[in-house]
């Protein structure tokens, strides 16, 4: 009993997450109920679920790092959409400039482009952690002169990627029925998962979140875990965008990943996580980055006219925020209880219902 | 006190150079010419059109220009101010922001500088400036909806997937559309958007849900090339056939040479244009003297499947060419 509290007390930071999840599952099934159904087209599952899963890679990906550059630094990297733009122009540059297209030219050309990611996260990472500035605006940097950069890396132009084992990567294998984006994810997933798992990141990260100054009293320079969780961020970065453009098919400086730190900042904060750091969870903010694609296609299947949709997905944010806050939460709970002694109260007097019992 | 007969013969040299050089251009007579332009980076689009401007207002075409590329508007009116201190002969806008144009066209016109609008139209009085040459969106959205009236059986049951909401484009692209729909020549079984981006994600969105919908429908509006790309990976994923054989026709704007090629290929049909090329038609008025006023729109055309050349992907696409064949998916 008291380990299945215990259980209770631990997932309680999935509450919000889960709670906003349900309830728009809940719409979507109201609207129609086929919601879940899941079909085989060409080889591939096909269905709502499916369409959210692919659609949501990149956000989930790029919702991992922002997770843990919150927890440590206490601040968020407003340059994400910006760095995976630069770091797919130098995996298109590679791929293109490299002859023959193989596997192998799309591996070197994927690891070039995380060493980009790296490099861009050592810088923002920099910037926060050795000279002090807040990660907002020194991020800010990047995020207005990314796609400059890109744009150039482009030679100003929106290059096609249009080869085989790209197509491939950006829709799916043949013989495997689910979506390659999907599959990678999930990869990415279980690397963090066990990344955290074996190491102390978590531990340190949650530390520095919450105090860095015991946390330098323990040996542990916080400058550093800090500049880790922002080349960690870069990396996500570039796997993020290195989805998003064999998903295009081109890289187009303009549009890749544009405007999704907000959707990633979200997605952080739906998972229940402090946006002033400290613990974390990223499981939450997974949940998070689905239920925000969740969303946005269940505005569309309400048929939501074009003009209002983007008021629709902000009201709709506030009031599921709202339904699943903790005051709510408590409050909930209290009438809940209150109820339940009522109905013992009221059980009580009635021999027959004790008999029951 | 030895240093000042160097810094005094530096002065001198760099006078001489300066002279030299005015002296050459007096000798040429360039025209100046002053271009507040948006930055190449903001599309495919812009980037063509800040080319086309480079390569008009050459010197070897007898032009001095200067182009300033900001997305500011207070940037693009300090730029404007600038150019006309400088005494240019010509000032042409592209300008980021409709309003706040007034005060620099005036100060224009009495300093007798000649403004011309290209691409972009300003809030101001018709006689603040010479010429404004434009795209009409209205007539790039009739040309579409034509060639969906002449080209698709009937019932025509159209997905609407429009651009950035209130944008010019959007606004008359999406005008011929909804014309058409009112007098019942064809049905909008979805309208959706790509939001601000355009986005090719959002519009695979808007067209996942209407197949999700059981929605049936025979052709696909993108008001602009890269959310027709996103309309077709939804329809692939989905198994639904689309282009030149297939049951849902594909029709998308603004003549990215890749959207072109595929047109070329079947893969879409038709792909309507929007020019960026405006220097050479402004470069001919103010080579004859012969400037027009008011709003003159641009000639612009829509090719198809059955009709496009290679020449027409040469000559008229945007952006870089995926080469013949191929596909960009």
């Amino acid at each position: 009993m008291s380990k299945l509290k215990k259980h209770i007390n631990r997932s309680s930071h999935l509450f919000l997450p889960l709670s906003v999840l349900v309830l728009l599952i809940i719409v979507n099934l109201i609207k129609g109920a086929d919601y879940f159904r899941i079909t085989m087209v060409n080889g591939a599952f096909y269905g709502n679920i499916p369409n959210i899963l692919f659609g949501a890679s990149e956000l989930v990906i790029l919702s991992i790092g922002m997770t843990l550059v919150t927890a440590a630094s206490r601040g968020q990297d407003i340059s994400i959409g910006e760095n995976g733009a630069i770091t797919s122009a130098i995996f298109v540059w590679y791929v293109l400039n490299a002859g023959e297209v193989t596997l192998l030219t799309i591996l070197v050309g994927f690891f070039i482009s995380c060493v980009a990611g790296i490099l861009i996260g050592a810088f923002n990472g920099t910037l926060v952690s050795v000279f002090n500035v807040q990660p907002m605006v020194a991020t800010l940097i990047l995020f207005l002169g990314g796609r400059s950069i890109a744009f150039m890396i482009d030679g100003k132009v929106s290059p096609i990627l249009a080869n085989e084992i790209s197509n491939k990567i950006g829709t799916v294998i043949p013989g495997i029925p689910i979506h390659t984006p999907i599959i990678l994810t999930a990869v990415f997933i279980a690397i963090v998962a066990v990344v955290l798992k074996k190491t102390n990141l978590r531990l340190y990260v949650e530390s520095v979140g919450i105090n860095p100054s015991a946390v330098r009293l323990n040996g542990i320079d916080p400058k550093k875990i800090i500049f880790l969780t922002f080349l960690i961020m870069g990396v996500c970065s570039a796997v993020a965008g290195f989805i998003a453009v064999n998903k295009a098919g081109r890289h187009d400086s303009v549009n890749l990943l544009k405007f999704i730190m907000m959707d990633a900042i979200l997605a952080v904060a739906l998972g229940g996580n402090s946006l002033g750091g400290g613990k974390f969870s990223i499981t939450g903010s997974i949940i998070g980055a689905y239920t925000i694609e969740m969303l946005n296609r269940t505005l569309l299947r309400l048929e939501v006219n074009p003009e209002a949709i983007k008021a629709f997905k902000a009201v709709f944010i506030i009031v599921l925020m709202v339904i699943a806050s903790p005051v709510v939460r408590v409050f909930v709970r209290k009438v809940l209880d209150k109820a339940k002694t009522i109905g013992k109260a009221s059980s009580l007097s009635t021999p027959d219902s004790r008999q029951m019992d | 006190m030895k240093k000042l007969p160097r810094v005094g013969l530096l002065l001198l040299m760099v006078m001489l150079v300066l002279s030299y050089g005015s002296a050459i251009v007096a000798a040429e007579e360039l025209i100046k010419i002053g271009i507040v332009n948006l930055p190449p980076e903001e599309s495919g689009y812009r980037q063509a059109n800040v080319e086309d401007m480079n390569r008009v207002f050459s010197r070897e075409n007898g032009y001095d220009a200067k182009q300033t590329n900001t997305a500011d508007n207070s940037e693009q009116i300090a730029a404007a101010r600038g150019y006309i201190r400088d005494g240019v002969d010509y000032l042409l806008i592209s300008a980021a922001n409709a309003s706040g144009w007034d005060d620099v066209l005036q100060s224009a016109k009495r300093a007798g500088v000649r403004v011309i609008l290209f691409d972009r139209e300003i809030d101001t009085d018709p006689s603040n400036y010479e010429v404004a040459l434009l795209s009409d969106m209205y007539y790039e959205g009739e040309l579409a909806v034509n060639w969906v009236l002449n080209n698709v059986p009937e019932p025509i049951n159209l997905v609407l997937i429009r651009g950035q909401m209130g944008s010019a484009a959007e606004i008359g692209r999406s005008a011929a559309v909804l014309k058409a729909a009112e007098e019942g020549k064809l049905t909008i079984v979805a309208d959706g958007t790509g939001g601000d981006t355009w986005s090719l994600e959002e519009a695979r969105k808007v067209v996942e849900a209407a197949i999700a919908a059981n929605k049936d429908f025979n052709v696909i509006y993108a008001q602009n090339d890269g959310m027709a790309q996103g309309a077709v990976q939804a329809l692939e994923a989905a198994g639904i056939s689309h282009g030149k054989d297939g049951k849902v026709k594909i029709i998308g704007f603004d003549f990215n040479r890749f959207a072109l090629r595929n047109v070329q290929a079947g893969y879409w049909d038709a792909d309507v244009q929007c020019n960026p090329r405006q220097a050479a038609e402004i470069e001919k008025w103010i080579r004859t003297g012969n400037i027009p006023s008011g709003i003159v729109y641009q000639e612009e055309i829509v090719l198809d499947s059955n009709t496009i050349t290679d020449e027409d992907i040469e000559k008229y696409g945007i952006n870089v060419d995926p080469g013949k064949g191929v596909i960009t998916r």
